[in-house]
């Protein structure tokens, strides 16, 4: 199976100005894959939500940008107006026929989306995902150990956030975890700077390497999930190539760049507030709320939609064929749905968020993510409560539609870097 | 107190499973299954003001109760 460029419809208006140039005015112009997005989306939500809370582009071939959670809310549970059948906003399309899209079933509208979900979502359910509680655990305290080896100060990013969700899906999925760095540079590729990479050679896609991963998963099955979508039989047919593939590419792609985020952006939180450190070490019952409250305040990923047929948002019309972007870290900022919206508060007890999307794409693998990040901090601040950022400027925010910062350093503090001094 | 749940607006976020697992377990498929019906106990009172508190979907309510 091959998918090359070659398939992709431009959609671009030639006046526009060009994806990733820069931008002067957020409310007529907007591009989330520019640097000063990246600098400043939460600043840039809240303002268009007070002046242009529906805000438009022409870039990526015209774009909308909600920031109200009710429009945001409103336009992920209908899916009568707004079609999946692509979820990250380029300026080209992939031409992949509904009703199942690239992805399934992220990409697929209904009916085949349940179809295509039920078949994933008893792999992912709270119960299924608790026994990787024990592996998780031992991932991140590998990881701290060999960072902490290194010296006081340390890359949180690149050093650890970026790893675990690594290692987590490699052993879900039954593909190996050494191919990190390949699987980085797809999702890079593919949600950070969509569409802007230039041409890709054909042993570089990511369908040529997942489809050499299902070819020996065909040949020697093992316990993984790869084995358990190839094993499927529907009607007595298995699942179409397409299909394995795409749920393989998404389960990469979107386990692995979002979490990552959530985890590196909940530790440079950590870095800088001290007394929620502390409330964290002193009370660790307090983690089931501050995970939930680091997902609201620093929720990663922003999805998308395709308008199907002309609608409106709020009194805004947009027409069939506009990309709408799906901003749930806008939305979970909105004062009108949360009581001190721009405030983090660490043991927030009435938290709505919006973090996993809303309605029948919701995050299938939110238990999977809650986990990870929960593991991730607990492991962290055993070993590392005392921290704080080295290099404030150094750090740097990802562009696109997952948000997180892809460079943290930071300096270990107290007893782990006296520790570390000793032993250096 | 009393606690109503719309299975229809449930997507399975699973927040009152994890909040307030006396009250919800959740099915294969991750969607909540409410353990008590009818009026709760008083000492179940917090424990469904945060599931309904937490349900994005707003797909929990409840009825009566110290408000």
């Amino acid at each position: 199976m091959t998918r090359g460029p070659a398939v992709y419809a431009a959609v671009v208006n030639d006046d526009a100005p060009r994806s990733g140039s820069p931008v002067t005015d957020w409310s007529t112009d907007f591009d989330h894959t520019t640097e000063g997005w990246a600098a400043a989306a939460p600043a840039i939500w809240d303002e268009l939500r007070v002046t242009c809370p529906v805000a438009h582009s022409e870039r990526f071939g015209g774009t909308w940008l909600p920031t109200r959670h009710a429009d945001v809310a409103a336009i992920a549970h209908d899916t009568e107006h707004y079609t999946s059948n692509s979820v990250i906003v380029a300026d080209f399309r992939p031409d992949v026929p509904a009703p199942m899209g690239f992805a399934p079933p992220i990409t697929s509208d209904p009916p085949f989306h349940e179809f295509a979900r039920r078949l994933l979502l008893p792999a992912f359910s709270p119960k299924a995902i608790a026994v990787l509680e024990k592996p998780a655990r031992e991932f991140c305290g590998q990881l701290i150990d060999e960072l902490l080896a290194t010296g006081p100060v340390v890359d949180a990013a690149t050093g650890y956030a970026q790893h675990i969700p690594v290692r987590v899906i490699a052993h879900l999925l039954g593909v190996p975890a050494e191919d990190g760095d390949r699987f980085r540079t797809f999702i890079h590729r593919i949600v950070e700077r969509p569409g802007q990479a230039g041409p890709v050679a054909e042993e570089d896609l990511l369908t040529t390497y997942l489809f050499r991963v299902v070819e020996e998963h065909r040949q020697s099955p093992r316990d993984d999930l790869v084995s358990y979508l190839i094993g499927l039989e529907v009607d007595g047919h298995p699942l179409s190539d397409e299909h394995v593939i795409g749920t393989i590419a998404l389960l990469l792609i979107a386990g692995i760049d979002t979490t990552w985020s959530a985890i590196g952006a909940s530790l440079w939180h950590l870095a800088r507030h001290p007394e929620d450190r502390a409330r964290l070490v002193a009370d660790p019952e307090v983690m089931t709320f501050a995970v939930e409250e680091f997902l609201r305040f620093y929720a990663p990923v922003t999805m998308a939609r395709i308008v199907a047929e002309d609608t409106e948002i709020g009194d805004c019309p947009v027409a069939a064929g506009d990309w709408v972007l799906l901003p749930f870290p806008a939305a979970n900022r909105d004062p009108a749905a949360f009581e001190e919206a721009g405030r983090f508060i660490v043991d927030r007890q009435r938290n709505r968020h919006a973090a996993f999307g809303l309605g029948i794409h919701r995050c299938l693998g939110s238990n999977l993510a809650r986990l990870e990040l929960r593991i991730a901090l607990e492991e962290w601040l055993k070993r590392v409560p005392d921290f704080e950022l080295s290099d404030p400027d150094g750090v740097r925010w990802s562009t696109g539609q997952v948000r997180g910062p892809r460079t943290l350093p930071v300096r270990v503090l107290g007893r782990e870097a006296r520790d570390v001094t000793r032993e250096g | 107190m009393r606690i109503e749940f719309d299975r229809d607006a449930c997507v399975g976020h699973n927040r009152c499973y994890l909040l307030a697992p006396a009250l919800f377990d959740v099915d294969d498929e991750g969607y909540a299954v409410p353990l008590v019906g009818g009026e709760l106990p008083v000492e179940l009172e917090a424990a469904a003001r945060l599931a309904a508190d937490n349900c994005p979907e707003f797909a929990i309510t409840i009825e009566g109760g110290d408000a």
